[in-house]
């Protein structure tokens, strides 16, 4: 790249609406977390200032842990997103590989029919899923949960991979079947290994929303047995309005697992977004 | 094609091949009978009404209740316009920020770009619950984290608490939801500007192109397929939205209504709320109103945008 491009002051100014903007992302984040360790005279006398020996305080803390059974809530969130999660991308990947290997009628269509999803949102079916789970006794159990779950992350998922195994190299497939692998063999031994980096992408993506999502919990399985992390949370908010350390505390204990998963794989995610791009 | 030719001869050889069936089969399952089923199922009911335990056909009427009777239009007319104001910020401050954003992360030997493009996309990544709580409590004047700050750059005086009052609370959420978004513009632009090739770049500069006029001679209609990609994905998500709304404000979507959109009134007429009984037809045709909505803004971008950008290919 040739000099002219970039002078001292540009970079200046570039640098100087990012930091801006990273600011404004972070500090609602920041702010949350810094005033869940004071003390509530701390929280409303200097709520920009970190908590000092003077002001720091767990009350928040041993209230939540107290009165929310916020370790069940996790489990529940917990197991509906492996489980969701798994099957999406067993189930993804197979149908990728279906629509991607063999050349069948319908294929297109089958693409289209599976693709519709991506932009339709699932919500929208949302009276029908409750008569549904009503109907089959699932009202209340995690199944429900998993089974639209999965419904709902396999359109992108599909679309992801497919994209994907159409660049594995088809001479590998064929001295595979030349070998004698079965159709499955191949899929489970040679092609999976290979797709690893988009189905971590996948996992990602589809996991996101899985968690962070409040209709469905609120909705199909609203009770304290099945309630997930966000139902729980959103409750648990809503009683104690007028304890600001219970509050904060709650709202860190949600923040911290998503933000260290985040950082963990925000690498994997920025490139499933960006891929092919970045060079 | 080699593989064509070689697929075509399989398929000659083995007639019936059952592994095909069997790799699309829990998907297809999967997806047919808890989304595809229950999208018709919703359709349908919409058509219906619950008189004396049973259902029965009225065809239209339930949508003519819901643009007519006045005991839900007026809430359905608001619950669209604040929708429609929803989506206009979304497309006005949204997206012109993430490709702001993104035009300066792409461009080069901008060092920490990897830090700022992390940070950045936090919020995205936070649940509607702590967001819209998180927002909450710093607006509240209760708290006094706003009025605090501005008072930084000397516009106390404009403090007011947005969320309580009629007139700001729907922007004001809004731009909460802004806040929270932006990452995906962002991402999505920076994407499409990194797979803009060096020579383009180059081929500008040599004719004298640059900075601003080559953002916006050169990379800006490269990058359009993914501002028409972004557009709809808003328009989606924000005909679909309910969560923040939820959070913030409760079922009810207060003060008087006036963040109500779509999402929030279906929730409300499905489940009842205070002294109104749920009703899942009236449900069912909200839902439809919101399907054909979504499905209109994606034909729109499928047959315009989509026929009239072809996607460069280099």
């Amino acid at each position: 790249m040739s000099t002219a491009t970039h002078s001292l002051p540009r970079t200046i100014g570039a640098h100087a609406i990012l930091i801006t903007y990273t600011v404004i992302a972070l500090f609602p984040v920041i702010l949350v977390v810094m005033n869940s360790f004071k003390s509530r005279a701390g929280i409303f006398g200097a709520p920009l200032t970190p908590p000092t020996t003077k002001t720091f305080d767990l009350i928040g803390y041993t209230t939540v842990f107290g009165q929310g059974d916020f370790f069940h809530y996790f489990q529940n969130s917990l197991v509906v997103t492996v489980a969701s999660l798994f099957f999406v991308l067993l189930f993804g990947a197979m149908a990728a590989f279906a629509l991607s290997e063999y050349r069948f009628r319908g294929n297109t269509l089958m693409g289209l029919y599976l693709a519709l999803g991506i932009m339709i949102p699932i919500r929208l079916g949302t009276v029908a899923i409750l008569q549904l789970m009503v109907a089959s006794g699932l009202v209340n159990t995690l199944t429900a949960l998993i089974l639209v779950y999965t419904a709902q992350g396999l359109p992108l998922a599909i679309f992801i991979l497919s994209e994907f195994m159409k660049q594995v190299s088809n001479d590998l497939k064929n001295a595979g079947r030349i070998d004698g692998l079965s159709e499955y063999t191949i899929f489970f031994r040679l092609v999976l290994p290979l797709v690893r980096p988009a189905m971590a992408t996948v996992a990602v993506f589809t996991m996101i929303p899985i968690w962070n999502d409040l209709w469905f919990p609120l909705i199909l399985a609203p009770s304290e047995e099945t309630k997930t992390v966000t139902l729980g949370a959103q409750l648990f908010l809503g009683q104690f309005v007028t304890n600001w350390n219970a509050i904060l505390a709650a709202l860190s204990l949600a923040i911290l697992p998503v933000l260290i998963l985040y950082v963990i794989f925000s690498r994997q995610l920025i490139r499933g977004i960006t891929s092919g791009a970045v060079k | 094609m080699d593989t064509e030719t070689m697929a075509a001869e399989t398929r000659a050889k083995r007639p019936i091949r059952w592994h095909v069936g069997v790799f699309l089969a829990p998907a297809v399952l999967v997806y047919t009978a808890f989304m595809i089923l229950p999208l018709f199922g919703t359709l349908q009911l919409s058509l219906f009404r619950n008189i004396e335990q049973s259902q029965v056909f009225v065809g239209l009427g339930n949508f003519r209740t819901l643009f007519g009777d006045p005991n839900w239009s007026v809430n359905f007319w608001n619950a669209l316009r604040n929708n429609v104001w929803f989506f206009v910020i979304h497309m006005l401050v949204q997206n012109p920020i993430g490709i702001l954003l993104a035009a300066l992360l792409s461009s080069p030997k901008l060092r920490f770009t990897a830090f700022y493009r992390t940070a950045i996309f936090v919020p995205t990544i936070l649940s509607f619950v702590i967001v819209g709580f998180a927002w909450k409590l710093i607006l509240s004047p209760i708290w006094g984290v706003a009025p605090h700050l501005m008072d930084f750059v000397g516009l106390k005086s404009f403090f007011t608490p947005w969320l309580g009052k009629e007139q700001y609370a729907l922007t004001a959420l809004s731009l909460v939801s802004v806040w929270q978004f932006v990452g995906i513009p962002m991402m999505l632009i920076y994407a499409a500007l990194l797979s803009i090739p060096d020579e383009v770049i180059e081929a500008a500069e040599c004719d004298g192109v640059t900075g601003m006029a080559q953002f916006w001679k050169i990379k800006l209609p490269l990058i359009l397929p993914s501002i028409g990609i972004i557009s709809i994905l808003t328009f989606v998500g924000n005909f679909n939205a309910f969560d923040l709304i939820y959070t913030a404000q409760g079922a009810l979507a207060g003060p008087n209504y006036s963040t109500d959109i779509l999402g929030t009134f279906l929730y409300r007429a499905f489940f009842g709320f205070q002294l109104q009984v749920g009703d899942p037809n009236m449900g069912a045709a909200i839902a439809t109103i919101m399907f054909l909505i979504i499905l209109a803004g994606v034909c729109v971008y499928l047959f315009l945008v989509q026929t009239r950008l072809r996607r460069y290919q280099f």
